[in-house]
């Protein structure tokens, strides 16, 4: 099993069984930010909070990025084993809007307002061979 | 103490191979001269600003080392917008009588490519995939698509419009009117934006000649006014590019509050305005920015794009040189091109694609990264 590591410190709890986004709350306004930091842009406050966001959210708007993108993309892929991916905004019970790649990559398998989970998956292999981990979400799958 | 315009000056739009996108900026300030019958030398003071062409000041080299004042101006795509504004304050100021105002650039092909430390974002945004232009107008438009009931019917024919205007121009990048269906047929770029639906990365060069409106009358039989210029960055809360998150409660954009701004300051309305230059960089947005300048309500531009409206014989023309859908955008010299058409329509040199019933009141809108705004007015 390669070494896990996350592609930035404190976007997601990490390693967990049951990994949760990680965002800043404000002390003052209880406007939520991802990813956190140490001010509000809302009101200026300096004093925020580290809060988990949740995995679970529905979906706000998505569309799908059909061609590689140039650099600083950085992923494994080169441009004949590229795939499409979807990306949108998810609206999290922590209260605040996450922009994330998305795993459907069809119009057909996305909609606004579908409930969405959070996965954290393998993006690339560096160069000492761990995976880079990075979060996604995908429609919730029924029970 | 008022601003006029008396000169104007183009570098065409597009490819050009030969040229450096500095030169296209030396070749537009000396076609805005010449419009003016001025001479470099009776420049007093300029702002310009490019972004992948280098330092604007650097003009100097091909114009001439007269020792004038020139700022470099960089504020994404709202670059020439901020470059106005700032000459409009020199001259209110009454420090300076005449000066210019000057973009350009040159870009490579393909969608712009951000590096996400410029802009105040961790490297993790850009390396997963998330810090497209592209993406951003195609997920702003799809959310107000769904809440406002546009159609795609209605994002075809922002397109359809933009490419019939830029036949009707000679220096447009693209001469080519397309159909209906062949929009419609594009190639799905992202979601719900096709291929004839976004403008692209470009070349070229816009250049204008401003002076102190009490001594326009030495320079110019037909100046133009510049009754405002103003500029404005994002609230908190505003659905704007370059976003990891948003807020819960979505704020007015930053065009918003340019536009009341500009209107105010104005002394005027939207209905006073004749024709107009909205931020086309995909027919997604030109449709949201109709209802964020205050031109209609959200969720009327389906109707209006209908009847023709936006047309050059409708009652909103809107982007009548085909906009940056049909000449591309050189980041730096884009606002100013804006500003160029307005004033060849105020002055009735449209051609084909003239306004009919001699406009009066012209209206320009820029937007760009990561959530800022310029709008002029111009009258005669």
């Amino acid at each position: 099993m390669p070494n896990q590591v996350p592609i930035h410190e404190g976007l997601f709890t990490w390693p967990s069984a049951k990994p949760q986004l990680l965002g800043s709350r404000c002390v003052d306004c209880a406007e939520t930010a991802f990813p956190a930091q140490p001010d509000c842009r809302n009101c200026g406050s300096r004093e925020t909070k580290i809060v988990e966001l949740g995995d679970r959210g529905t979906l706000w708007t998505w569309t799908i990025q059909t061609f590689m993108p140039k650099a600083p993309y950085n992923s494994d892929e080169t441009a004949e084993t590229f795939q499409p991916y979807g990306v949108g905004y998810v609206e999290m019970p922590g209260g605040v809007r996450i922009e994330s790649r998305l795993l459907p990559n069809k119009p057909e398998d996305l909609q606004i307002g579908m409930p969405m989970q959070l996965d954290i998956i393998p993006f690339r292999t560096d160069e000492n061979g761990d995976q880079i981990m990075t979060f996604r979400f995908s429609p919730v799958k029924e029970a | 103490m008022d601003v006029a315009i008396i000169g104007i000056g183009l570098h065409r739009f597009g490819r050009s191979p030969d040229l450096s996108g500095m030169q296209q900026g030396a070749s537009a300030v000396r076609n805005a001269l010449a419009d003016a019958g001025l001479s470099w030398k009776d420049m007093q003071f300029a702002y310009g600003g490019s972004q992948d062409a280098g330092n604007a000041d650097a003009l100097v080299n091909e114009l001439g080392l007269t020792g004038l004042q020139f700022t470099n101006i960089w504020n994404g795509c709202a670059t020439g917008g901020s470059s106005l504004h700032a000459a409009y304050s020199a001259i209110k100021s009454g420090e300076y009588d005449v000066g210019v105002v000057v973009g350009f650039d040159k870009h490579p092909r393909g969608a712009f490519n951000p590096k996400p430390a410029d802009w105040g974002i961790d490297e993790w945004y850009g390396e997963t995939g998330m810090m497209l232009t592209t993406q951003f107008f195609a997920l702003k438009t799809q959310r107000y698509m769904h809440e406002h009931g546009i159609t795609e019917e209605s994002l075809i024919r922002v397109s359809e419009k933009a490419f019939k205007n830029g036949s009707l121009t000679p220096t447009a990048w693209r001469q080519q009117a397309l159909s209906y269906d062949e929009i419609a047929n594009s190639a799905m770029i992202s979601d719900p934006l096709r291929k004839y639906m976004f403008c692209s990365p470009a070349e070229g060069g816009a250049a204008l000649i401003i002076c102190n409106a009490d001594k326009a009358h030495l320079y110019s039989s037909k100046p133009l006014f510049l009754k405002t210029a103003a500029v404005r960055t994002r609230h908190y809360g505003s659905f704007e590019v370059f976003a990891p998150s948003q807020a819960m409660t979505v704020a007015d954009a930053s065009t918003v509050t340019a536009s009341k701004a500009a209107f105010e300051q104005a002394g005027i309305g939207p209905e006073d305005i004749d024709v107009m230059q909205l931020q086309d960089t995909d027919s997604g947005t030109e449709i949201i920015h109709m209802a964020e300048n205050g031109f209609c309500e959200h969720g009327e531009q389906e109707k209006l794009l209908r009847d023709g409206a936006t047309g050059i014989n409708g009652s909103m023309p809107i982007n009548t040189d085909g906009g940056c859908l049909a000449n591309g955008e050189p980041v730096g010299a884009s606002g100013l091109r804006q500003v160029y058409e307005i004033c060849v329509q105020l002055r009735g040199e449209g051609g084909a694609r003239q306004v009919p019933n001699n406009p009066k009141v012209g209206y320009t809108h820029v937007y760009g990264a990561p959530g800022l705004s310029g709008v002029n007015i111009i009258s005669k």
